[in-house]
């Protein structure tokens, strides 16, 4: 039913998308909570730069992946000589740029459920002799649940769509890097790729499709079990 | 024990704050609005930290300025009782009652769940969801909850604040029966004179963030400063009695007091029963003898031990077997030549006497 470029495309862009939310979630989590609960020196300066993929052009945030973690890179360079680390031309690369890419978008979430909940509870738990740590496992982060699947959601939204900053750090290599999008990009390129071009279109759509029910249902269970 | 030194300044409000609360009585913080209460029930807690004091709770050192020492929270063993129950709503019933339970090491638990379930009348809710509970089922699930934590002290902020008239008199029965069943001190904060009539053994007066009183609840709500706090014009005497008899036909019940006895309205409770007889000052008439065809129900011997004048109006402290304050003009007691050891009657309708349950039984 699909041909072998559309299978590597769907593969790609679920294995870039997933590893880029989950990749993204621990910092995510920390970044939002600090943001949420902290008062700090340089708090409006993190805000700021968590915020900056938003606002840039994607091809800017691939531009400047490739000056930080490209392979003669400020960052990359030393990865690559001394991991043996590479991020530009691979899957990974693409990862990477998508989380950069989908980063606000989980922080704003994740970070606007941590403030919706009521610190009385918490401090409540505190009188029952559960610990920070234990609070936060326990009470905080159950109650954020909804607010971090959310996030999650359009994190993985944003990356499935993700094309300028991806094609600027990664660039477009088949199987490695060739996402739905590229490879969309790729078809029309070409001068009878029409019809390419409407399937990798379609196949995009039920994607999408399949994602929001799946999300919703997922939200519908949490809902049950956090209201009883 | 629970002894308490405490000093914070919130902008233009300065806290200075010393007190005592002992079990196994309740004490009650009783002040209006915007004395304090709620700001000292956050430091002893430790959600605030003093500007300057010491909290020692059972001879342990919560917060001592002086040495720096600082107990977290979560170290405290305080179980917080607030207006709102602040249950988790991702745990059954079960689970927030246990939830403190499973943090306390098992050789320092003293409260066993089944007591308590069986107290708090849970048993039917162990497997509910709290949003599924009403206000009142929501309070009694914290209370346990909090009293499964074992703690050395239970703090509660005016726990019934949020619920109706008849939740909250559903209620306080379970709460003057913890302090007994369990042991813990309880500091029970409230700005209602009824609740700490009903359930307190002594109380402390805040004012300002001052502590202006604290005694027995008969002796601080018989000072003028209560009266002002409560905003009530006259003076109160509390006394304690007992229901001796009721007569149906007449609508009306017998209290037995240390003087002999008077008649109230009905009471709706059992032959034996403790209560508090509330008479306000201005509600009480002297004459210098028995007075015949009143409608006044109580004609009181009694002595007088003082008069001072307050406001423009005196206050005649009366010995009727305890101490009663009675309110009269200036001209009042000049007509009857009142001085210190004259012999009077002390008058009081039926109808303003007004008679608390008390539903704790006598302390020893």
């Amino acid at each position: 039913m699909l041909t072998p470029l559309e299978w590597e495309a769907l593969h790609l862009s679920l294995l870039v998308s997933i590893t880029a939310v989950l990749g993204s979630l621990p910092p995510g989590l920390l970044i939002a909570w600090l943001l949420a609960r902290k008062q700090f020196r340089g708090k409006l300066l993190l805000d700021g730069l968590v915020h900056l993929p938003l606002v840039l052009p994607p091809v800017a945030v691939g531009y400047l992946l490739l000056l930080f973690l490209g392979r003669h890179g400020w960052l990359g360079g030393w990865l690559y000589r001394s991991l043996g680390l590479s991020f530009v031309f691979s899957w990974k690369g693409a990862a990477l740029a998508s989380a950069v890419m989908a980063f606000p978008l989980l922080v704003r979430s994740v970070r606007l459920s941590f403030e919706s909940i009521d610190r009385g509870t918490e401090a409540a738990a505190a009188s029952l002799g559960a610990a920070p740590h234990d609070i936060f496992l326990t009470v905080t982060l159950p109650l954020a649940l909804p607010g971090i699947l959310a996030g999650m959601i359009l994190a993985f939204a944003r990356s499935l769509g993700e094309f300028g900053a991806t094609i600027t750090f990664a660039a477009n290599i088949p199987d490695e890097t060739r996402t739905l999008p590229l490879a969309l990009y790729g078809v029309l390129q070409s001068a009878d790729g029409d019809r390419a071009a409407l399937r990798l279109c379609l196949l995009s759509v039920a994607l999408a499709l399949v994602t929001l029910v799946a999300s919703d249902a997922l939200a519908r269970r949490l809902d049950r079990r956090l209201r009883g | 024990m629970l002894s308490v030194s405490l000093r914070k300044r919130y902008g233009a409000f300065d806290l200075d704050a010393s007190f005592m609360v002992a079990g196994p009585q309740i004490t009650a913080l009783f002040g209006r609005s915007g004395a304090g209460k709620s700001s000292v029930v956050r430091l002893i807690a430790g959600l605030d930290r003093p500007d300057q004091g010491r909290v020692e709770l059972g001879g342990r050192v919560l917060f001592d300025q002086a040495s720096g020492r600082v107990m977290p929270v979560f170290r405290r063993r305080i179980g917080l009782i607030f207006q709102d129950s602040r249950l988790l709503p991702h745990f059954s019933v079960r689970g927030n009652l246990t939830f403190g339970e499973r943090r306390t090491p098992p050789a320092e638990r003293f409260i066993a769940f089944d007591e308590v379930v069986d107290l708090l009348g849970l048993a039917a809710l162990l497997e509910r969801r709290p949003t599924s509970l009403s206000g009142g089922e929501q309070q009694r699930v914290a209370i346990g909850r909090a009293l499964l934590s074992s703690p050395h002290l239970l703090l509660m902020d005016e726990p019934l604040a949020s619920l109706d008239g008849a939740r909250k008199a559903e209620l306080l029965p379970f709460i003057a029966r913890l302090a007994e069943q369990f042991r813990v001190p309880i500091l029970y904060v409230s700005h209602a004179p009824e609740e700490i009539l009903r359930i307190a053994g002594r109380m402390v007066l805040l004012q300002d963030g001052r502590v202006v009183a604290s005694g027995t609840v008969e002796e601080v709500m018989s000072l003028p400063e209560f009266a002002h706090a409560a905003g009530s014009r006259s003076l109160i005497t509390i006394l304690p009695a007992e229901v001796e008899a009721h007569d149906e036909q007449r609508q009306t019940s017998q209290l037995a007091f240390q003087g002999g006895l008077i008649t109230v309205p009905r009471l709706d409770l059992p032959l034996g029963s403790r209560v508090r007889a509330r008479i306000a000052a201005d509600q009480v008439i002297l004459a210098k003898g028995p007075v015949n065809g009143l409608s006044v129900r109580n004609q009181l011997p009694a002595r007088v031990i003082s008069l001072s004048v307050i406001g423009g109006l005196v206050d005649v402290l009366l010995d009727i077997g305890c101490p009663l304050h009675a309110e009269l003009t200036l001209v009042a007691c000049q007509d009857l030549d009142l001085v210190p050891g004259l012999a009077v009657t002390a008058l009081i309708k039926s109808a303003a006497i007004h008679g608390s349950a008390i539903s704790l039984r006598p302390v020893q």
